[in-house]
């Protein structure tokens, strides 16, 4: 009975330990990765490469999900608004949502799942493979060549694609309030545009998706160059990644939103 | 200049508490093709890693084309590595690069050179291995055997001094063996190189080598010129080089006496 106890208490602190470690080398490696970071953008068409390998693949997933967002978004909105009978406001409800909050999260969940998970698979493959430690063994800093340029090329997708995402999401609700339900098309836009605050919630929305971009990069690139050279470690990384990149978003949008809509 | 490229006393080395590698002497001079030979988990891949810098030696002394392996920084050992190439168990190709990028890796990473003059010389290098019409293949398109010769022609595209080989010739065809050890001998003689091998193929080591030490449990146990090997009447190099199942090294893993283990009483 105390033994079970003890043993428990142990495995307890062992956990304990062990996180505290992996955070210290998390922060660490983050560390490493700013301060390598002044080649690559000496050299950027290597970001460039990874913008396009990041970012420019993931479109097709945040476009299409942004459009379906969107269109949930108008029905759902002309539903409950047309109860108090002030639809056109469905323009407001519609981007609101996008730009505050759909927008960055659901962009950076859906990052996470797709870039994040591959920059981790690539990375750990990598290691697994020798190519990081034969890098290495030709004065090569893998974290200067390989890990700070996918940072940088995750951390400019990020905010384009949440952009991306909120103006399909738009035009989501366009189509199907205005051009399908028949909302007044003049109010739709002329209360959005009168609504939506540069400062207040662009702004803020693309310093959130900036924030997530960054989290989620750092994630991925940190299971990755973690991950155990086997091919379980290596799947374990991954689903490791999209775990906790998508807690740290919705913890982070938390927070980030306390802080900027207080009293709003 | 010191006459030997690699000098190695007295050093030991050790995971945490476990004593991997234990009083080594061993030298290389320049030019030369050494073997480093032994069963596996042996220490022999240990011994290849300290020579490269990955990991430092817990005692002793290891001097590498005159640096001092214990004490060299960040800086000075990056500089060591580009007089230095290694040759990895598989080849190591960088899998998003084709075959002329990869060996082109090194020249654009460290030199201005112009473009053409990088093509040029990648190459020359893979030309020496006998791949030129692969340059624009992805290493996934490779055998394994000409992935070994890309990442050959990859490690010697700085003209190095040095070259570290880690179990070159594990999973090759005959073929592919023999045109693997060839080409180590034939490099090595023709860029004035010094070769290192961690091998544990004993026929074709014998063929090209110029020394070899034999290291069993993290000690070298024996040393000598491929004839002194083959007349050896050691028991650990009779075993290695002829291949007994049984010798000083057991067949058996240490266990509790078989009885014992299926419970029969005696």
């Amino acid at each position: 009975m105390i033994n079970g106890l003890l043993n428990g208490v142990r495995r307890l602190g062992h956990r304990v330990v062990d996180m505290l470690w992996r955070m210290g080398v998390s922060t660490r490696f983050f560390l490493l990765l700013l301060l390598h970071s002044g080649q690559c953008f000496r050299r950027f068409h290597l970001i460039i490469r990874e913008v396009f390998s990041t970012g420019v693949l993931s479109l097709i997933i945040i476009l299409v999900s942004g459009l379906f967002v969107g269109m949930v978004l108008g029905l759902q909105g002309y539903e409950t608004l047309q109860t108090y009978g002030s639809e056109e406001a469905l323009g407001v409800l519609v981007s609101l949502s996008l730009v505050r909050e759909l927008g960055p999260v659901v962009a950076a969940l859906l990052f996470a799942s797709r870039a994040g998970s591959a920059i981790t698979a690539e990375i750990g493959l990598m290691k697994a493979t020798e190519q990081l430690a034969a890098m290495e063994m030709m004065a090569v800093n893998p974290i200067a060549r390989v890990v700070a340029p996918r940072f940088w090329g995750g951390v400019i997708s990020m905010p384009l694609l949440a952009a991306l995402f909120s103006a399909m999401g738009i035009l989501g609700g366009w189509l199907v309030g205005v051009v399908l339900i028949g909302v007044d098309e003049g109010s739709f836009w002329s209360q959005m545009q009168a609504a939506v605050d540069f400062r207040e919630d662009i702004l803020n929305g693309m310093i959130k998706s900036f924030v997530f971009g960054v989290a989620v990069t750092t994630i991925a690139l940190f299971e990755g160059y973690d991950a155990p050279p086997t091919a379980e470690g290596v799947s374990r990384a991954t689903t490791r990644t999209v775990v906790t990149s998508s807690l740290a978003i919705l913890g982070l949008d938390f927070i980030l939103t306390a802080f900027m809509f207080r009293g709003v | 200049m010191s006459d030997n490229l690699i000098e190695i006393r007295d050093l030991s080395f050790a995971y945490s508490d476990r004593m991997v590698l234990k009083g080594i002497n061993l030298s290389a001079r320049r030019g030369q093709v050494i073997a480093i030979m032994g069963n596996s988990g042996c220490g022999k891949t240990t011994l290849l890693r300290l020579i490269g810098g990955a990991m430092r030696p817990t005692q002793g002394l290891l001097r590498v084309d005159g640096v001092d392996m214990g004490e060299v920084d960040q800086r000075g050992l990056y500089r060591l590595r580009r007089r230095m190439g290694m040759l990895f168990q598989f080849g190591a190709l960088f899998t998003d690069m084709s075959v002329l990028d990869n060996v082109a890796f090194q020249l654009r990473e460290h030199t201005d050179l112009p473009e053409e003059m990088i093509r040029d010389l990648a190459l020359m290098k893979l030309n020496a291995v006998g791949l030129r019409g692969a340059q624009d293949l992805m290493p996934s398109e490779l055998s394994g055997g000409m992935a070994r010769r890309v990442a050959l022609a990859r490690s010697i595209a700085l003209d190095p001094a040095l070259i570290l080989y880690d179990e070159p010739f594990a999973g090759l065809d005959p073929i592919s063996l023999g045109v693997t050890g060839n080409l180590i001998r034939r490099l090595t003689d023709t860029l004035g190189m010094t070769s290192v091998v961690v091998t544990h193929d004993v026929h074709e080591s014998l063929k090209m080598v110029d020394y070899i030490y034999f290291v069993s449990e993290g000690v070298i146990v024996a040393q000598g010129t491929p004839d002194e090997i083959k007349a050896s009447e050691l028991p650990y190099v009779h075993q290695f080089v002829h291949g007994e199942e049984d010798g000083p090294v057991p067949f058996h893993y240490p266990a509790p006496s078989y009885a014992a283990d299926l419970e029969l009483s005696a």
